[in-house]
């Protein structure tokens, strides 16, 4: 791909040379900050969560022992990313498991966030227009909205994603990656990044506002 | 040359490209021109943004105490 490259940060190279120096605390900062996440890129590749785990071990191994490759023409945490996704694929490899990307991304699915039926069909005075405004949020108070109920209720919404789906939109809203860094992460397309992250927000959206306004929009 | 105006279905599936500026000035300027005259749009549009501002509050999922034990001790292993 004719992509400039991104650059690691100066944060991360001088996390690479405090963990080139054995530095344990710069080490447990990485495994509280990406350990989830590495398990679960992991996961969408391997049987089961054990043999996650060992592949994020040896992500980790991994990691450690190559940080004299680590050429700084990505993130630190892109490139950590493509290591565990790359071990855990050659696991499920082994395994004899091989997991279609359409079902990580939930292409063959229907729970789609957006509803063909909150609008009017072909006989209708607007066809493609809302058979009714949605109800704005704007009555709804602040601290209900950023209360733990409501962000209990979006944690739930993107568990129950499509696994590339609720990676996607981990990364980029509950983490607030790039959307470049998101791509080179799990190894997909511009285009498709935008894609995941669309039918992710629509869906999530589509929940909060059932919540929210007790449930107008039907499944 | 007028272009045909987007229906409100479309619009709504054009949302994260208008967000993430993926649009081209052409489709960008038919978002605007159906938002500046559409409510419901316009609403959804908001929710949309709320929904990006309530997720960004949404925590990561901790690790347990043991597991990262295990890795510091590995750690050790690994750089002597």
């Amino acid at each position: 791909m004719g992509d400039p490259p991104i650059l690691a940060s100066e944060p991360d190279l001088a996390i690479v040379e405090r963990l080139r120096a054995g530095d344990e605390t710069a080490f447990m900062m990485l495994v509280e900050q990406h350990q989830a996440a590495m398990l679960r890129i992991a996961r969408m590749y391997c049987s089961s969560r054990a043999v996650a785990e060992e592949a994020v071990q040896e992500a980790w191994l991994g990691i450690v022992k190559g940080l004299d490759r680590f050429e700084g023409r990505s993130s630190l945490r892109t490139w950590m990313y493509r290591i565990v996704a790359n071990i855990a694929k050659t696991r499920a490899r082994t395994e004899g498991r091989s997991v279609p990307f359409s079902s990580l991304t939930g292409e063959e699915e229907g729970n789609a966030g957006v509803d063909a039926a909150w609008f009017q069909g072909a006989e209708g005075r607007f066809p493609g227009g809302w058979r009714a405004f949605p109800d704005a949020w704007t009555e709804v108070p602040e601290d209900r909205l950023i209360g733990d109920e409501t962000l209990g209720r979006i944690g739930r919404a993107i568990d129950a994603l499509p696994p590339m789906q609720a990676e996607v939109i981990r990364l980029r809203d509950v983490l607030g990656w790039t959307s470049e860094e998101v791509r080179t992460a799990l190894d997909l397309s511009e285009i498709n990044q935008r894609v995941l992250l669309h039918r992710a927000r629509s869906r999530v959206r589509r929940e909060l506002h059932d919540y929210l306004t007790g449930g107008t929009e039907t499944t | 040359m007028s272009e045909r105006p987007l229906t409100c279905h479309e619009l709504v599936e054009l949302v994260t490209d208008y967000l993430e500026d993926a649009l081209s000035p052409k489709d960008r300027r038919r978002v605007e021109q159906h938002l500046a005259l559409c409510d419901g749009c316009t609403t959804y549009l908001e929710q949309m943004r709320e929904t990006i501002r309530l997720t960004g509050m949404v925590r990561e999922e901790q690790i347990p105490e043991d597991q990262k034990q295990a890795l510091l001790e590995a750690f050790r292993g690994w750089i002597r």
